[in-house]
């Protein structure tokens, strides 16, 4: 009804543009003698940026057509923003002055942006815009639109994913597009894309000798598309030369993501040996250097993964940096907790191990109530930093997350960092003296009290750091060092005591067989068959991969 | 008969801990049950069913803190899995009351329970045959927790994994059938374990007569498990045992094979501890696989540790108090519970080494010094 109104009241570009409902604001370039909207393609020729987006909401599909076309060749960098706005939905005009706006759903309604201007115009009411209209022809012209505006767009991540998303949707319109942006492109892996895309649509050929020119472009990719494509090739071709090169090349690609897959198992293998080291060399400090089973040390990762916590809470504006505070910060809270524990329970227990591992469990119970009653039962949200979110593409096979990346690096960091503090300071020779032979330790001076409680802060403050990185991979509540615990023991026992070499090599081969293991057996299985691995393998060394030499072994 | 009374007389001799245990226990067994089903309900002096379950329960946890004893006080083999044992006794016990439910299940399916039906599986997988039987549930519940503790404890003691690396693999033991037991696909009724029992033995589970039932074989089940754990460390078995906890080397040296004796004390604590589990399931009425989380088996440490290890009585009177305490707070301040526990590990490790026997031994010397 309104359209037929629309159509009858309307002799220009200019009224439709205006749209019936907006009062007559007039764009001051847009002149009243516009063409009249019966002429085609070069109608809206003289429209500016501002002029042909209050022209996209036309009373009929026609006129907004041109409209797009008119914004399209204008090669203005705003436009894509526009059109692909217009696509979803949300581009929608203020009923109050008619203005077309950007919008975006939040709590109270809409936000509005000035396209034009890129300017914030405040939350409106959901019932103060309109969305203007699209239909189906519209929306393939707003595609095509999107594609070419998006092929020759400024920014190389911009076009390459425009190539793959017309990869995925190959028809004569697109394979035009990409073969016009082929010959002015100038990025090595845009034209890699564009002609892989390309040499797909050639597999369709008629002639028998582009096809097998195309299947033998096509043998590098690593494309789930491309893959499927020559394998129906490989099965249906009529030419049997091209059958056979399809083939092949299925056969070349699938051995390529074997690998791929190879890698990416190997990569979660550590990644899940790096959280296994975190949490298992604090206990390596403090098991292998005092004999001291902790086993509150789960308690003291969560210490660090709840500091986290409240660090981000104390500083929600500057969450990107709030790792930098939480390590240190982390660190410390766990250490102070660590020492106390160590001066005001273990020191009465030296020499009765057993007793020590259960006084030490006691306090793990405690920490946990402790946090239940003062902060949450519940598991709380700490937030991932921008930076550690997303992946790395690598490839179309493979891609890595960056959160699992860092956290392999950060694990690293902190391992070179404690060797470097074992072995070259004053601190770390005094720990080793103790670890050797105590008595003799206090006989040449050293204060053995203080060598034991400051490592078994150093190997709590490292357990803290271990539950800053932990914060960012799992869900962080009052139970989650229990769920550590077994791990990390097996990871020094695997290993040998007192070696930080041992628990290094421990947990990344304990991590990657784990991940070896899951595709076959499903995780709990695996778990399950990597411990009683440890109990049998522990029959033949019962001391771990790297056992302590000399007297200290037999103590 | 009498040389019977002579072997108790012999084995209490001496043990005063013990007479009085064994005294206490003939007492409740006769009385409980007394006070529950004779005396009228309006009468002061009526115990309820509820207590009476209660009680048979802290009676099998008593059974299990004695196992553990055995192990700890005497051998000094600190086992963190003997829940593990617990709980098979207490699985193997299960299926048998499964099997009873028959056609009054859910599906009313005759051969499978409930759960295999639910997961759609067509017939009874070949561990679960024989369960119906009551003799072979009742031979399976020693019978299973003694050959993995065989298995276990011949591969560790073997190798001389003792100490804390052993409580640790131990810990990892009962972790790894948590792990395993909450999988669907074993075919023990997954997260949800076994439940829904009706009858044993033909008796309503419900009945207020089958509970005294079973309160009365628990106290009989630690009875017996108490004068056969004395009679093993009177044995020479257990002295040379106690002479292994204390010089482990030496004992070998002079030629004794250590891991045998640490092998069959290991998996007659295990029987032990999976004779408690059977008792306990019928009892509470259910058998998931949360009794094989390591902190129950941790739990059950402290109870032997407040009591007073290596003592056997100790053990029993340590699981009866901490357990009341455990029902008490977990009612009255449910927030304090695990505090309070947790500081009992704390404080009985560094000021009762001994537990409250020792503590009760140190006042009387005092006394008649």
């Amino acid at each position: 009804m309104l359209f037929l109104f629309g159509y009858l009241i309307t002799a220009t570009l200019l009224w439709s543009a205006v749209g019936h409902a907006a009062p007559p604001v007039v764009s001051p370039v847009v002149s009243p003698e516009a063409p009249v909207q019966t002429s085609t393609e070069t109608a809206v020729a003289p429209l500016d940026f501002a002029g042909a987006l209050q022209a996209l909401n036309a009373d009929n599909f026609t006129a907004k057509e041109q409209a797009i076309n008119a914004l399209a060749a204008l090669g203005d960098e705003r436009t894509r923003v526009v059109l692909i706005a217009f696509q979803e939905g949300n581009l929608q005009y203020r009923k109050s002055d008619g203005k077309v706006v950007l919008v975006s759903e939040v709590a109270e309604g809409y936000q509005l942006t000035d396209p034009i201007e890129e300017t914030d115009l405040g939350v409106v009411g959901k019932r103060d815009v309109k969305k203007i209209t699209i239909n189906n022809s519209l929306r393939r012209v707003l595609r095509e639109a999107i594609a070419r505006l998006s092929l020759t767009s400024e920014r190389t991540d911009v076009r390459l994913t425009a190539v793959g998303e017309l990869t995925g949707n190959l028809d004569a319109a697109a394979v035009a597009l990409l073969e016009r942006a082929r010959t002015t492109e100038q990025d090595a892996e845009i034209i890699a894309a564009i002609d892989t895309a390309l040499a797909l649509s050639a597999v369709d050929s008629e002639t028998p000798s582009v096809r097998l020119e195309a299947v033998a472009a096509l043998q590098d990719s690593l494309l789930p598309a491309v893959r499927n494509r020559l394998s129906s090739v490989a099965e249906s071709d009529a030419n049997a030369e091209v059958k056979q090169a399809a083939a092949r090349a299925v056969k070349s690609i699938e051995t390529k993501l074997e690998r791929y897959a190879l890698a990416e198992t190997v990569f979660f293998g550590l990644s899940l040996g790096s959280v296994l080291l975190l949490a298992a060399i604090g206990l390596a400090i403090t098991f292998g250097v005092m004999g001291v089973i902790n086993m509150a040390h789960g308690e003291l990762i969560m210490i660090g993964a709840y500091t986290t916590y409240l660090v981000q809470q104390a500083m929600p504006q500057y969450l990107e940096y709030s790792m930098l505070v939480a390590v240190p910060a982390a660190f410390l809270a766990a250490g102070a907790f660590g020492i106390a524990i160590e001066r005001g329970v273990i020191r009465f227990l030296y020499g009765r191990p057993l007793e020590t591992l259960l006084a030490t469990f006691g306090i793990s119970l405690v920490l946990q109530q402790l946090v239940r009653t003062t902060i949450s039962a519940q598991n709380v949200t700490v937030a991932n930093p921008e930076w550690m979110s997303g992946s790395w593409q690598i490839n179309a096979a493979l891609s890595l997350t960056y959160n699992r990346l860092y956290i392999v690096i950060f694990t690293l960091l902190v391992f070179a960092a404690l060797l470097l503090l074992l072995k070259k300071s004053a601190l770390g020779l005094h720990v080793r003296a103790v670890a050797q032979n105590r008595s003799m330790a206090r006989a040449m001076g050293i204060r053995t009290e203080w060598v034991d409680a400051l490592t078994f802060g150093l190997g709590s403050g490292i357990a803290g750091v271990a539950g800053v990185a932990l914060s960012q991979l799992t869900n962080v509540g009052p139970n989650m060092g229990q769920a550590y615990i077994i791990d990390s023991f097996m990871v020094v026992v695997f290993g040998g005591v007192g070696n930080l070499w041992g628990a290094l090599v421990g947990a990344f081969s304990l991590g990657v067989v784990n991940k070896f293991l899951e595709p076959y057996s499903g995780a709990v299985l695996a778990k399950i068959l990597v411990l009683v691995f440890i109990i049998l393998f522990i029959q033949k060394r019962p001391r771990g991969l790297f056992p302590q030499k000399g007297r200290a072994a037999e103590s | 008969m009498r040389t019977h009374n002579s072997l108790i007389n012999r084995l209490v001799q001496s043990d005063r801990g013990g007479a009085v245990l064994l005294v206490l226990l003939a007492i409740s067994m006769v009385l409980v049950p007394l006070l529950n089903l004779a005396v009228p309900e309006s009468s002061a002096l009526h115990l309820s069913t509820y207590t009476m379950t209660l009680l048979g329960k802290y009676l099998t946890f008593a059974l299990l803190a004695l196992a553990l004893d055995l192990v700890w006080g005497y051998c000094g083999i600190l086992s963190l899995g003997h829940g593990a044992f617990f709980a098979l006794g207490g699985y193997a016990m299960g299926m048998y009351l499964m099997r009873q439910i028959g056609e009054r299940g859910v599906y009313g399916n005759a051969e499978l329970p409930d759960f295999m039906v639910f997961l759609n599986w067509q017939e009874l997988p070949w561990y679960w045959f024989g369960f119906d039987q009551f003799w072979f549930a009742m031979l399976m519940v020693v019978l299973v927790p003694g050959v993995l503790a065989f298995v276990f404890g011949w591969l560790a003691f073997r190798s001389r994994v003792t100490g804390v690396y052993l409580s640790i693999m131990t810990q990892a033991l009962t972790f790894a059938l948590m792990l395993a037991f909450f999988r669907n696909e074993m075919g023990f009724g997954g997260n949800n374990g076994l439940t829904d029992f009706k009858d044993i033995l033909g008796f309503d589970l419900q009945s207020d007569t089958t509970r005294a039932g079973l309160f009365v074989a628990s106290a009989v089940a630690l009875a017996l498990g108490y004068l056969a754990s004395r009679f093993v460390v009177n044995s020479k078995f257990g002295r040379v045992i106690v002479a292994l906890r204390d010089a482990e080397s030496r004992a070998r040296f002079i030629g004794y094979k250590v891991e045998m004796y640490k092998v069959w004390l290991f998996v007659f604590s295990a029987m032990l501890a999976g004779i408690a589990g059977a008792l306990y399931v019928p009892q509470v009425g259910i058998i998931n696989p949360g009794e094989f989380s390591p902190l129950n088996s941790i739990e059950l440490v402290i109870w032997v540790a407040v009591g007073g290890r290596g003592t056997l009585y100790g053990a029993v009177l340590g699981a009866l108090l901490v357990n009341y305490a455990k029902t008490y707070l977990t009612g009255a301040f449910p927030e304090i519970w695990l505090f309070a526990l947790g500081a009992l590990f704390v404080l009985v490790t560094i000021l009762l080494p001994r537990g409250m026997i020792g503590l009760l031994r140190r006042k009387q010397t005092e006394a008649s010094a």
